[in-house]
């Protein structure tokens, strides 16, 4: 481009007047536009400036959260359940990771050198969970700090501290870790702890003013539902800083209040001792032919409704949880084979009650006008309906008191009171208000609902009856029947005959399944059919019977101590009721339970046992499944003459009670009392010394000192 | 009443000295001593914005380093206005196309290996210790370029023609080209709204105004069309219609420059005093947003005072355009106005939350050694043209 010049003459005509309109405007136009910027200034400044002055001081001062030391869970002599073990964790924050140029990977490298991990476990650890992502990865919010390594060798978090700008975003902590010196005992009780998610950081206010990131919160048993009270609250530090994070200046300092600890009226020792003797009774189950995939234990306090051991098979090793638990072992823990070890069988899990069951059906039996001492017939079977209902391998033994019907289990008896009742109640044409006398006493007894005990998850069992079963066959009908029209064909080609029955039964309960039959009665009468209870509602039903009447809400947690030991909360125990049966009746049925382990269905199982010491009542129960092997039962207390334990112990597919279950309670007390395994008490056998001296537990509580450490109560050793 | 005043000077003194004492002889009597005086005062709220600004830093040194170097800026500028303004208008005139050929010329050298990347744009050419932004110079280069063009001509005979708008609208394409190169938007934004402030006082028919606009917006439209911005500069605009949704992205300058203008108040901290700025929390505070100081430490008294205060430099700088009878002083006058007006509007708003960030200095404020003296040579041009206004009259 060529530009044309031209300089301007020497003089220049006269100009004319330039316009002024131009220059005017222009003048307008700025004074318009710095008006609006000094009206926005105004602003800013004058009605939003609190605003912004709240943002200004949320952006130069920052808080430091101080986690509190989480309380620790103690069994009623003070030893420690769970405690707390001090270890080096190297965490790292998100959004610092991902502000790096490779989203951190090459801090990460930095990091595994320095930890000697592998850099591409960091990387998976580092990553936040999600429906496409799995473990290992971060359960938590990515507003906490997400934990990279566990106990890290300290001369490694050194280096990383001293660092800090090689590693940016990265933090090395003391924090405290669960403990378990039991190992894998109770660890469903017990519970366990994971980084709280964003939903329940959004869902749960106190964890959100309380939580301090680098806190974990409670997921099961002891440590979920007591979390608030173990967890403690967080201290501050509030700094002054800059731009760059670099603290100028200290504001507040507020100290963290330590959790309280949690005493249990768990005895470790009994608990031990109870595990311990179920798995024993696995083994044999096992070696005798029979599946016996899981089991449960739970021994209680009659007196007060404590639970003083807590026992569920399978267990696992809690402290796979630490560091978030990789996928592997997660899957494992949820596999088939590992048969649900999360699970507690002891209020999770639910069973039909068989013939421990018979204490209630004697019960209202006895309440609705059977005859103390009457005799009643003992076939072999008897027809109800137009079924035939057979004893325990069809055993007869001729008439028998009611005493001894409960001594050796004899169904038909029971089967007969079910059916007289049933009919009573105008049978499968009811009368207008019918008396349900077994439902009625199921449920006096504690069964068909929670019994209330401080642990998640407590399954509700079940009472069934006409109700239930109207309102059961209204839900599946519609299968049922389409069932009986179509068949089993996919069963029909491998077990014709099954599929024969199953389309019977679909078609039975299709056309009158709502109707509660004389069988039904007479199935529910021994604990059999559609009944469901949970060991825990059957420990407290028994220790009920034992303790004179009373129905306890049952309580593992015993009090709260502060961790310095000044204040002290117990956890009173609460009634929930009386059994509806009069004192001459359940003194009747204590009688017929105290023979039963003497020469009823457990007496093989108590063989040796001095029952002139301590003298043991107790029930076994049989419960078959259609299409499983039987599971064993035994439900009992001790010393039958002044009762104070309550045990009750289940094999799923273990065999009789008798055989299977009734020698693991028979262990347990043999624990408490510390009576060696020929029934004799030998003081320098460490497994012959009682567990609880004087065969009861604590009143006291433990005491911390000042310094923190925890004194048992007088009388008990830690 | 002699137009120049030339001072007997002292052949014994050192040549500085002499040089200062011509250069301040040859200035002329008449000056706008009110401009003089607004410019000063702002060079000074200049100095204490930008020690404060650097003062935070954990290295005191480095404030010192910046006031020093700001105060060498300053010096040299004010050396620089005052030489202009000593000088006849006229005479630049004669040079502008050296003047304007030197400009493109470092603008493309911009381009070349001699350039450096700063935030995103090459706009840095950098000499053995020297740095320099050639667009600033250019600015500088453009006005004179366009006031020729459409002022000489025509010697406010009448209107300038079609062809002398072709001619100036080639002279912007230059400089447009090469800073979209770099590519700075905000300063190619600069170009061309100076030139159409010019076009516009220039009498040029008006449909070569509307003209102009109607292809920026089309020239804008393809752009994003055919997305040939960079991401960052797309993000920019974005947030800043809503700069809290994305604190530590893109919005995050201009969230952090909120805040500490929102919490400055009515009175301000004081200066030296206020915790967003001493934390170092508003990035590029002492060039760019040095505007967050002001409304942090002196509050709405002290910035508003200082929006009022370049308010009134552009106001006077166009009194001198509708005094000038010459159109060549008048569109260098108009040209001078329309950049610091734009610029300041568009600094100011962005800092309030108002504009995008664009990275425009604000103009006799902000911190940067080519700015300054390119802006304070302007004000010199600006004191020239009055001084002389009507010595011809």
């Amino acid at each position: 481009m060529r530009l044309k010049v031209r300089f301007p003459e020497a003089t220049h005509p006269r100009h004319k007047r330039p316009s002024q309109t131009g220059p005017l405007v222009a003048q307008i136009l700025v004074v318009l536009l710095l008006a609006v910027l000094v009206a926005r200034l105004g602003y800013l400044q004058g009605p939003r400036s609190e605003h912004y002055a709240q943002l200004a001081a949320a952006n130069h001062t920052q808080g430091l959260v101080v986690p509190a030391t989480r309380g620790l869970i103690l069994d009623g002599v003070g030893r420690p359940l769970v405690r707390n073990h001090t270890q080096l964790v190297v965490s790292a924050n998100y959004h610092k990771l991902a502000d790096q140029p490779d989203g951190g990977a090459a801090l990460l490298e930095r990091v595994a050198e320095v930890i000697d991990e592998p850099a591409e476990e960091l990387r998976k650890r580092a990553r936040l969970c999600g429906p496409e992502v799995s473990r290992p990865c971060w359960p938590g919010s990515p507003y906490q700090p997400i934990t990279l390594a566990e106990d890290v060798d300290p001369r490694a978090a050194l280096q990383i501290m001293e660092r800090k700008e090689d590693f940016p975003g990265i933090s090395a902590q003391q924090r405290a870790v669960r403990e378990y010196p039991y190992g894998d005992n109770a660890a469903q009780l017990l519970g366990y702890l994971q980084p709280a998610t964003q939903q329940e950081l959004e869902e749960r206010e106190d964890l959100h003013t309380s939580f301090s990131g680098v806190e974990l919160v409670g997921r099961d048993g002891l440590e979920a539902v007591y979390d608030d009270r173990l967890r403690g609250s967080s201290g501050a530090r509030r700094f002054t800083v800059d731009s760059r994070g670099n603290v100028n200046d200290v504001l507040t300092h507020e100290p963290p209040e330590p959790g309280q600890h949690l005493v249990t009226s768990i005895d470790a020792r009994v608990q031990q001792a109870t595990q311990d003797a179920l798995k024993a009774g696995i083994a044999r189950s096992r070696d005798a032919g029979y599946p016996a995939d899981s089991g449960a234990a739970v021994v209680m306090d009659v007196r007060t409704g404590r639970v003083v051991a807590v026992a569920s098979l399978p267990t696992y090793d809690p402290t796979i949880w630490h560091g978030g638990i990789d996928q592997r072992t997660y899957d494992e823990l949820l596999s088939e084979e590992a048969g649900d070890p999360l699970v507690s069988r002891v209020v999770q899990a639910q069973y039909p009650a068989a013939s421990t069951f018979k204490v209630a059906s004697a019960a209202a039996a006895l309440e609705n006008g059977t005859d103390m001492d009457g005799s009643y017939k003992c076939p072999s079977s008897v027809t109800i309906g137009d079924r035939e209902f057979h004893n325990y391998e069809s055993s007869a033994h001729g008439s028998i008191s009611l005493h001894k019907a409960i001594v050796v289990s004899c169904n038909t008896v029971f089967y007969q009171f079910g059916y007289d009742m049933w009919k009573a109640d105008g049978g499968t044409d009811p009368v207008a208000n019918p008396k349900n006398p077994m439902q009625t006493m199921a449920r006096g007894f504690g069964f068909g609902e929670p019994t209330g005990v401080d642990l998640p998850y407590e399954a509700d069992g079940r009472v069934p009856g006409r109700e239930w079963k109207r309102q059961y066959w209204e839900e599946t009908k519609e299968g049922a029947c389409k069932r009986a029209d179509t068949g089993y064909p996919e069963i029909a080609e491998e077990d014709p005959e099954r599929a024969e029955y199953l389309e019977q039964v679909a078609e039975e309960h299709c056309s009158e399944g709502y109707v509660w039959r004389a069988g039904d009665a007479a199935n529910f009468s021994i604990g059999q059919g559609d009944v469901l209870v949970t060991p825990m509602q059957m420990v407290r039903a028994y220790a009920a019977v034992a303790n004179g009447g009373t129905l306890w809400e049952p309580r593992v947690g015993k009090a709260f101590l502060s961790a310095d030991g000044l204040q002290v909360e117990r956890i009173e125990p609460v009634k929930v009721g009386e059994l509806p049966v009069s004192d001459e009746h359940l003194d009747y049925i204590r009688a017929a339970l105290t023979d039963v382990p003497k020469k009823g269905t457990a007496a093989r199982a108590f063989r040796g046992f001095p029952q002139d010491e301590i003298s043991v009542a107790g029930k076994t129960g049989s419960a078959t499944i259609v299409g499983k092997r039987e599971s064993a039962w035994f439900a009992s207390y001790a010393p039958a003459d002044d009762p104070r334990f309550a045990v009750a112990v289940f094999i799923s597919q273990g065999g009789t009670g008798g055989a299977a279950a009734a020698p693991v309670a028979r262990r347990v007390y043999e624990a408490i009392y510390g009576f060696g395994a020929a029934g004799d008490r030998d003081e320098d056998d460490a497994q012959a010394k009682p567990a609880l001296p004087g065969g009861k537990p604590p009143e006291e509580l433990p005491n911390v000192r000042p310094d923190g450490t925890i004194v048992a109560p007088e009388g008990y050793e830690k | 009443m002699p137009l120049f005043t030339n001072t007997q000077v002292d052949s014994g003194a050192p040549w500085v000295v002499r040089t200062a004492l011509l250069i301040a002889g040859t200035v002329p009597r008449r000056l706008d001593w009110a401009l003089v005086a607004a410019v000063a005062v702002l060079s000074i709220v200049s100095t204490l914005l930008v020690w404060s600004a650097t003062a935070g830093g954990a290295d005191p040194s480095t404030a010192t380093e910046f006031l020093r170097r700001h105060l060498l800026h300053l010096c040299i500028g004010a050396v620089a206005c005052l030489t202009v303004a000593a000088i006849d208008y006229r005479a630049p005139r004669a040079y502008a196309p050296i003047l304007y050929t030197a400009g493109m010329v470092g603008l493309a050298l911009v381009l070349t290996p001699l350039g450096s990347v700063v935030n995103g744009s090459r706009s840095w050419l950098e000499i053995g210790v020297f740095q320099a932004q050639p667009g600033e110079v250019a600015k500088i280069a453009l006005i004179l370029a366009v006031a020729m063009l459409l002022g000489e001509p025509n010697d406010g005979e009448h209107a300038p023609t079609s062809r002398d708008v072709l001619f100036s609208l080639a002279a912007l394409a230059v400089p447009m080209g090469l800073i979209l190169a770099q590519p700075d938007l905000g300063t190619a934004m600069v170009f061309a709204v100076v030139y159409l402030g010019m076009l516009t006082l220039s009498g040029a028919p008006l449909r070569w105004g509307v003209g102009v606009v109607l292809s920026g917006v089309a020239a804008i439209a393809a752009v994003l069309w055919l997305g040939l911005l960079e991401d960052y500069q797309i993000q920019r605009f974005t947030s800043f219609a809503d700069p809290s949704a994305d604190p530590r992205g893109a919005g995050y300058n201009a969230n952090q420059a909120l805040i500490a203008i929102g919490s400055g108040g009515f009175n301000g901290t004081g200066l030296f005093q206020g915790e967003q700025t001493s934390g170092e929390f508003v990035p590029e505070q002492h060039t760019d947003f040095i505007f967050t100081v002001a409304g942090e430490e002196l509050g709405f008294l002290g910035s508003a005072a200082i929006i009022a205060l370049i308010g009134f430099v552009i106001w006077r700088i166009l009194r001198v355009a509708a005094s000038c009878p010459h159109p060549y002083g008048r569109l260098v006058c108009a040209g001078v106005a329309a950049w610091f007006a734009f610029q300041s509007f568009v600094n100011i708003g962005m800092t309030l939350g108002l504009m995008p960030i664009t990275g425009l200095p604000l103009p006799l404020l902000s911190y940067g050694g080519t700015a300054t003296i390119a802006q304070l040579t302007a004000i010199g041009l600006v004191l020239a043209i009055q001084g002389r206004a009507h010595s011809f009259d």
